[in-house]
């Protein structure tokens, strides 16, 4: 620490009645007067307020004091408030500690004297440690200026592009052989019904042609490691087999080729050949072999190879590891359905006439399987009447305990399609609670309700079956309304299944990012911080983070977007320099804090530990771990640590 | 809480109020054709306080306890065990349901059909 005498003044905070309501704070002014080094003490109904940082500073001109002891909330709360103030009139700003008597004392104790006791003694400990604090300046590190983008679909694409058209590139990677992701398989959507495809491949090619976006299908994020600025990132890119700038979708391979397989763009409704495009507009633009079901790899089939005109096939074509270099990274991998055959009682996997919610979606597309007719998938019969299970796995501790969120208002759209298409069609949809609490949702439903009659029916099905005389699926649910048992004979029916996440734990935990209880990524604040991770420099945004619509994940992929581009407009990363230090005298080098260190920060360099103080996160893991204590925190060593104590129970 | 619903909750181990109201207990209710109240409002006149009228309904001897809703049930409050919870009141007052003489040719009676009968209807 510094030679000079340590003059510390102690600033005690009412904070309205929160702290004065029951801890004596003249008494605690008192008390702080007599503690050694304690040249000033004062109290203020606000010291957070203007007027009160005011005395702060006042003070410690006037006094000469040389560290500060502010008696108030936390610090996360208000650490950074108190030390601009003194850093304004010129002091450290490690010279600053924070007693929380708010939280420790006022917030959870009703004995006012005991209170104010366990107050006094939060001063003492925090003035005996501030007396010692040394002056510290922060890290810094420069920072690359690049962005990755895990997952490309409307998250990730509109993440991409505004951040793209500030002028820092972006690499997103993307594990399907095509962007797009699941909105590129949607109908219309809620709820002003405007065609998916035509409001989203638009983006698809503005993405595709941007100097600053490189794109990486097929490929999947495998290592991350650095920090926050700095990141080092391996991608494992899967061969294509074909070569993507020759490819002009022609559409001759497709035709030769032998294999069929389903088609996973139309969720089995339609087959695919080995060699594809999921869908016209995929970008890139170019066909891929699915190596797993080609026949050249078995019996040496190259019929594709033969009718290519630009010669793009290319059977060599291998995997490859690419490395890059990203300061920031924004994870934005969607999310998948909840698997339907779970329930077993809806039938799902047993009947062809049970589908889930995205495969009804294909249906509804003109671009799908049945182009856009409403055909039953069994035996291609129109479709007259309908069935729609809301809840399907949402809402039930037996299966996902959340709400999924958008299921209430895609149901209701596709009942309004459905309406729309089939003059004199029927639609029945079983429900618990309808959920529309977006902008013009709630008029969605009236309008649902009230102009094409759809038959709400407040209650749950009991199971699914075939009927086997007449092929008609036979819905048998409960009306709790009116305390009536429902059979409802439907030609198809759909289940509206919840979604579930589809970030991988591996990766998660390679990004250093947690999971909330249902593998969703955790945010780092539920209000504040939305779209950060509590791992600085990685941001989610889209159903990643949870169940949303696409209104909802754009405006989150935007906010991640200016998150990034914050972080990324100076050249340097700032970082706390509360971290390790090893001394070199004492280390004997035997790698145990090497070991210990949940953030990689320590190696060994020249047989002693060596600690990168961009990665210490401060935890003090290592100090405890160190057999020849050769380890300390800054301004939380080991003295300062017990004189703490001391000054506590003494 | 009322007086019914604290013994159920004793003796149970449920939580009527964690129902919220889907009906699945009496979609699945192979017996609600026969009760004079479906067993989601059974539970929805716990929560309000009515646990008389459930006490005093058929629903609870109906009841044949195949836990058809208690697996389904999305929120555990397993109305098949907050029905056992009902009958125990009634019977530990000493009153049985089930009176051995009025059943015809009891001699001829499968045995595991009276236990199950005594074992429900009578404390
Ligand atoms: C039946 C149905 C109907 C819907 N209708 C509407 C509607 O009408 N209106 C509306 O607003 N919303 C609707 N939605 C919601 C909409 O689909 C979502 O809000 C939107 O697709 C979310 O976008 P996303 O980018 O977060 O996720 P996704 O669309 O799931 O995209 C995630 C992308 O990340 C990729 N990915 C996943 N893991 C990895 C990995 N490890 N590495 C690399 N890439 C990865 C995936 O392949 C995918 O391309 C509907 C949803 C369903 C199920």
């Amino acid at each position: 620490m510094s030679s000079e005498e340590p003059r510390v003044g102690v600033f005690v905070c009412h904070c309205g009645l929160n702290i004065a309501g029951v801890v004596d704070v003249k008494k605690v002014v008192e008390e702080a007067k007599r503690l050694p080094h304690v040249v000033h003490a004062e109290d203020y109904i606000y010291m957070c307020s203007a007027p009160g940082q005011e005395l702060i500073k006042k003070a410690i001109l006037e006094k000469k004091l040389n560290a500060v002891v502010v008696a108030a909330c936390t610090p996360t709360m208000h650490y950074e408030t108190f030390a601009r103030a003194i850093e304004a009139v010129g002091l450290n700003r490690y010279r600053l500690e924070m007693a929380v008597i708010r939280e420790f004392s006022s917030w959870v104790h009703a004995d006012k004297k005991k209170a104010t006791e366990k107050a006094i003694k939060l001063v003492k400990a925090a003035v005996v440690k501030v007396a010692d604090n040394s002056p510290l300046e922060p890290v810094k590190s420069r920072t690359v200026r690049k962005v990755l983008v895990i997952g490309g679909g409307i998250a990730g694409i509109t993440v991409a592009l505004d951040i793209a058209n500030a002028g820092i590139p972006v690499i997103l990677v993307e594990k399907t052989p095509t962007i797009g992701g699941k909105m590129a398989m949607l109908s219309e959507t809620f709820p002003t019904l405007d065609c998916a495809q035509c409001i989203l491949t638009p983006k698809m090619a503005e993405v595709a042609r941007h100097p600053l976006i490189k794109i990486y299908t097929n490929s999947e994020v495998v290592d991350v490691s650095g920090f926050v600025g700095n990141f080092k990132v391996k991608i494992l890119q899967r061969a294509r087999y074909v070569k993507i700038g020759d490819c002009r979708l022609c559409g001759f391979c497709e035709r030769v080729c032998p294999v069929k397989v389903p088609s996973e763009f139309n969720r089995g409704l339609s087959d695919r050949k080995a060699i594809y495009i999921p869908f016209p507009q995929a970008i890139p633009p170019a066909y891929v072999i699915d190596k797993a079901n080609c026949r050249h790899w078995v019996d040496g089939c190259d019929k594709c190879l033969r009718v290519c005109p630009t010669k793009a096939i290319d059977f060599n074509d291998e995997d490859k590891l690419v490395e890059e270099e990203v300061g920031v990274i924004i994870v934005a991998t969607g999310y998948d359905l909840y698997p339907a055959e779970r329930l077993k009682e809806y039938g799902y996997g047993l009947y062809r006439d049970v589908i889930d919610s995205l495969q009804f979606e294909r249906i509804l597309s003109a671009g799908g399987p049945t182009k856009g007719l409403i055909l039953r998938p069994s035996d291609r019969k129109p479709v007259k009447r309908v069935v729609f299970i809301q809840c399907v796995g949402s809402r039930d501790i037996n299966h996902l305990e959340y709400c999924s969120k958008i299921c209430c208002m895609y149901t209701a759209k596709h009942a309004l399609i459905f309406k729309e298409r089939v003059p004199g069609g029927e639609a029945y949809v079983f429900y618990i609670d309808i959920r529309a609490a977006g902008k013009g949702y709630e008029e969605f439903i009236k309008r649902v309700q009230e102009e094409f009659q759809v038959n709400y029916i407040r209650g749950r099905v009991n199971r699914v079956y075939r009927d086997p005389k007449t092929g008609d699926m036979v819905v048998v649910g409960f009306d709790t309304l009116t305390g009536q048992l429902l059979t409802v004979k439907a030609d198809l029916v759909v289940l509206a299944t919840g979604l579930v996440p589809q970030l991988p734990y591996e990766l998660a935990s390679k990004l250093k990012i947690p999971f909330d209880k249902y593998g969703f990524v955790q945010e780092a604040h539920p209000k504040l911080r939305p779209v950060e991770t509590v791992t600085s420099g990685v941001f989610v945004c889209g159903v990643a983070h949870g169940p949303k619509d696409i209104a909802e994940t754009v405006a989150q992929a935007s906010a991640a977007a200016a998150k990034a581009m914050e972080l990324l407009y100076s050249e340097y990363i700032v970082k706390e320099p509360l971290v390790a230090v090893v001394d070199r005298d004492l280390c004997s080098g035997c790698r145990v804090c090497v070991g210990i260190c949940p953030y990689g920060a320590l190696e060994l360099v020249e047989g002693k530990a060596k600690v990168n103080e961009l990665l210490c996160e401060g935890c003090g893991a290592c100090v405890v771990a160190c057999p020849s204590r050769a380890i300390e925190l800054r301004n939380y060593s080991t003295k300062q640590l017990l004189e703490m104590v001391k000054a506590v129970v003494k | 809480m009322s007086e019914v619903l604290n013994r159920v909750v004793e003796y149970s181990g449920k939580n009527p109020y964690a129902c919220y109201q889907c009906g699945t207990c009496s979609a699945v209710c192979p017996m609600v054709r026969f009760m004079d109240i479906p067993p989601h409002r059974a539970i929805r006149l716990l929560q309000i306080g009515a646990g008389a009228l459930v006490l005093s309904s058929n629903t609870i001897w109906i009841c044949v306890s195949c836990m058809r809703c208690v697996d389904r049930c999305p929120r555990d409050v397993a109305p098949g065990v907050v029905f056992e919870a009902l009958r125990l009141i009634t019977l530990r007052q000493g009153i049985d349901k089930l009176k051995y003489e009025e059943i015809p040719n009891i001699e001829e009676a499968p045995t595991l059909a009276i236990v199950s009968a005594s074992r429900k209807l009578t404390g």
